[in-house]
């Protein structure tokens, strides 16, 4: 039974994850043609070993070294990275200070404060994202208010930037940032902290001192589960952003849809996959050592 | 094999159980219908009709060549269609079940030949130029009363485009469009799948990139309706449409839709019959059922699209046949060209050099 339990995740790994990363890596390999579906050649189970040996034969890594050859791809990479690292620490910085107050709330109000980080979920994301367009665009809620109170003279150009973009990634995952940050929060035991000033530490002193170290494991749960779906994002810069925005989601995007050719698209997505792996061996690595202290 | 094989025949024996149920599943442009004609449809044949719509071929061609998308008819443009019939993604028409095929144009059909020999493969729903839609008053407050609202020198002159930033200037995000019209604008082959001859499309567009205020294929649309912008490269009926939408809010707003001088890019919508469609009893009687002339007419009437139905002519209203933004007079026909679909070495550099244009990589 306990042998089940444990095997539950290992199961879910590889359905989810090894056999799909399986299928785009064998893309990856072949090449493509105009037919169903778009790339050769074609694994025939059916047809026996030595098929399947020719099959093998005919793949190659010549993908990999055409991303190499332009340097579109590893703009995109390091243009994603930036984008994903800036808007984790924006979302940290609004996330945290939510976070630290909805934990030092009164116990009756926090269900409440928490159901309206929440709420939000309810809606369809995609429907959240176009609200923004209507806020951000220069008829839009946000100028005409600027324009009311007397603090811009002209219409700001927010729509169709990166500002946008950081606005639209912010908002999106902010609840991603404010639920792990919470959880730690709000299990701290209080007493630390008078501990801490009888100890003579100021309030300021207490909060850098305690608070934050204990908040420590929130705070990096928050960061990867922003920084990680970030870097692969794609809706939100082709809604809110301009095309000057390069992220590799979009890129990919055009590499299947415009080029047709899903084995670079797949060797793309490869490499994206990689990348992600350091941040997540990384994740993995804290946590073991937050379980062993 | 042979369980694959047992799976396969319950497969096909579930959607031959969902064939008797009758449900035709059309997959179709966005805006791109009047919903009335769908009810009709329902209520004269009493076939459920499940109607998705799209907004790019890209996406479309992706679902074609992924194989199984479960739609019975499908409406790729010419190009785009050649290459899934190559591919092997549908199947050629019965006429026998289409006994309104008679109503079709054969202007059109000489001219959809060139993507499907023989039209074995399709039929024309809709077709269209790809043209200039301007805000003619900001546009002459821009550039004077002589403005060329008829010329690609509106969009592809820098010193033009320069005045027009201010008001605002649009580009359809389709480089298979707007490649041709820069390079019919410097006088070279709009269908050119020649590399360097392509190459000669960039500077012209990096130099008017800096004016352009977005890259897309669909909001323009509201855009010039509402005046926040005054020049769109855009679809003829899309344009026609933003003309309309502005009549009616009588917002002050004027649009008008020219197919440039220098030549305008002709495409066709065809309707097709998936390779793998579920039901391709009930997807002959959807397409019989939109090749009736009345019907037809109706849809014509509804997007301001031309069709490729000749017997729908008389039942045109006269600001859809007799405007020649819609149904360009012999003139203007001329002056219209077509594109053929780019090879895959080709094509990339087509994207590639898309994305250098709009985002300086």
């Amino acid at each position: 039974m306990r042998r089940l339990l444990v095997g539950i995740p290992y199961l879910w790994l590889l359905i989810l994850f090894l056999v799909p990363f399986g299928i785009v890596f064998k893309i990856s390999l072949s090449d493509y043609a105009v037919s169903i579906p778009p790339y050769t050649p074609k694994l025939d189970i059916g047809a026996g070993w030595a098929a399947f040996t020719e099959f093998l034969g005919a793949l190659d890594f010549e993908n990999f070294v055409f991303l190499t050859s332009d340097d579109l791809y590893w703009k995109a990479y390091v243009s994603s990275l930036q984008i994903a690292l800036l808007s984790t620490i924006f979302t940290l910085l609004v996330g945290f200070p939510i976070a630290y107050g909805m934990a030092r709330a009164p116990e009756v109000w926090r269900p409440a404060l928490l159901m309206l980080v929440i709420l939000p979920f309810w809606t369809s994301f995609l429907i959240r994202v176009y609200a923004w367009i209507g806020i951000l665009s220069t008829e839009g809620f946000l100028n005409q208010f600027l324009l009311w109170i007397g603090v811009i003279d002209a219409p700001l150009t927010l729509l169709n930037t990166k500002i946008a973009v950081y606005i639209g990634i912010v908002y999106t995952y902010l609840p991603f940032m404010i639920l792990p940050i919470y959880s730690t929060l709000e299990r701290m035991d209080e007493s630390l902290l008078e501990a801490a000033e009888d100890l003579g530490c100021s309030r300021t002193q207490a909060f850098w001192l305690v608070t934050l170290p204990l908040a420590r494991p929130g705070i990096i749960a928050g960061c990867f589960l922003v920084f990680i779906p970030t870097l692969g994002e794609f809706v939100i810069p082709s809604l809110l952003g301009g095309s000057e925005t390069l992220m590799i989601g979009k890129v990919l995007w055009e590499e299947f849809f415009n080029n047709r050719d899903w084995p670079v698209a797949s060797a793309v997505a490869i490499i994206l996959l990689l990348i992600l792996i350091i941040p997540i061996v990384l994740f993995q690595r804290n946590q073991a050592k937050e379980t062993e202290g | 094999m042979t369980q694959s094989l047992t799976v396969w025949t319950a497969v096909a024996a579930l959607s031959a159980s969902v064939a008797v149920a009758e449900e035709v599943r059309v997959y179709n442009w966005s805006d791109y219908i009047d919903e009335a004609l769908l009810e009709k449809f329902e209520a004269e044949t009493g076939i459920d009709l499940v109607y998705d719509v799209f907004d790019s071929n890209e996406v479309l061609e992706t679902k074609m060549l992924a194989g199984g998308s479960g739609y019975d008819v499908v409406v790729p443009s010419g190009s785009f269609l050649q290459r899934q019939i190559e591919a092997g993604a549908f199947q050629a028409l019965d006429f026998g079940k289409l006994s309104n095929s008679g109503n079709l144009w054969d202007v059109i059909k000489d001219r959809t030949a060139t993507y499907d020999p023989g039209n074995a493969y399709s039929i024309n729903y809709m077709w269209g130029t790809t043209g200039l839609g301007v805000n003619v008053g900001k546009v002459q407050e821009a550039l004077g009363e002589d403005a060329p609202i008829g010329s690609l020198s509106l969009v592809f002159d820098p010193a033009n485009m320069e005045k027009l930033a201010g008001c605002g200037v649009h580009f359809l995000d389709a480089p298979t469009e707007i490649i041709p019209a820069a390079l019919a604008y410097i006088g070279e082959d709009p269908n050119s799948h020649d590399p360097d001859v392509i190459a000669k499309a960039e500077p012209i567009l990096t130099a008017v990139r800096p004016y352009i205020q977005k890259f897309h294929s669909s909001e323009y649309i509201n855009a010039l309706a509402n005046g926040d912008i005054c020049v769109a490269i855009g679809w003829s009926g899309d344009v026609l449409q933003a003309r309309d939408r502005a009549w009616e809010a009588d917002n002050g707003v004027e649009v008008a839709y020219n197919a440039p001088s220098e030549g305008a890019l002709m495409w066709f919508d065809q309707m097709a019959i998936p390779a793998d469609a579920p039901n391709p009893e009930a997807a002959h009687v959807f397409l019989n059922f939109i090749m009736d002339a009345q019907n037809m007419a109706d849809a014509s009437n509804y997007v301001y699209y031309a069709n490729g139905n000749v017997a729908s002519q008389p039942l045109l209203e006269e600001d859809v046949i007799g405007d020649p933004a819609i149904y360009p007079d012999e003139a203007t026909l001329e002056n219209l060209y077509t594109t053929t679909p780019y090879p895959a070495r080709v094509q990339r550099t087509v994207t590639r050099l898309w994305t250098k244009i709009k985002s300086g990589t």
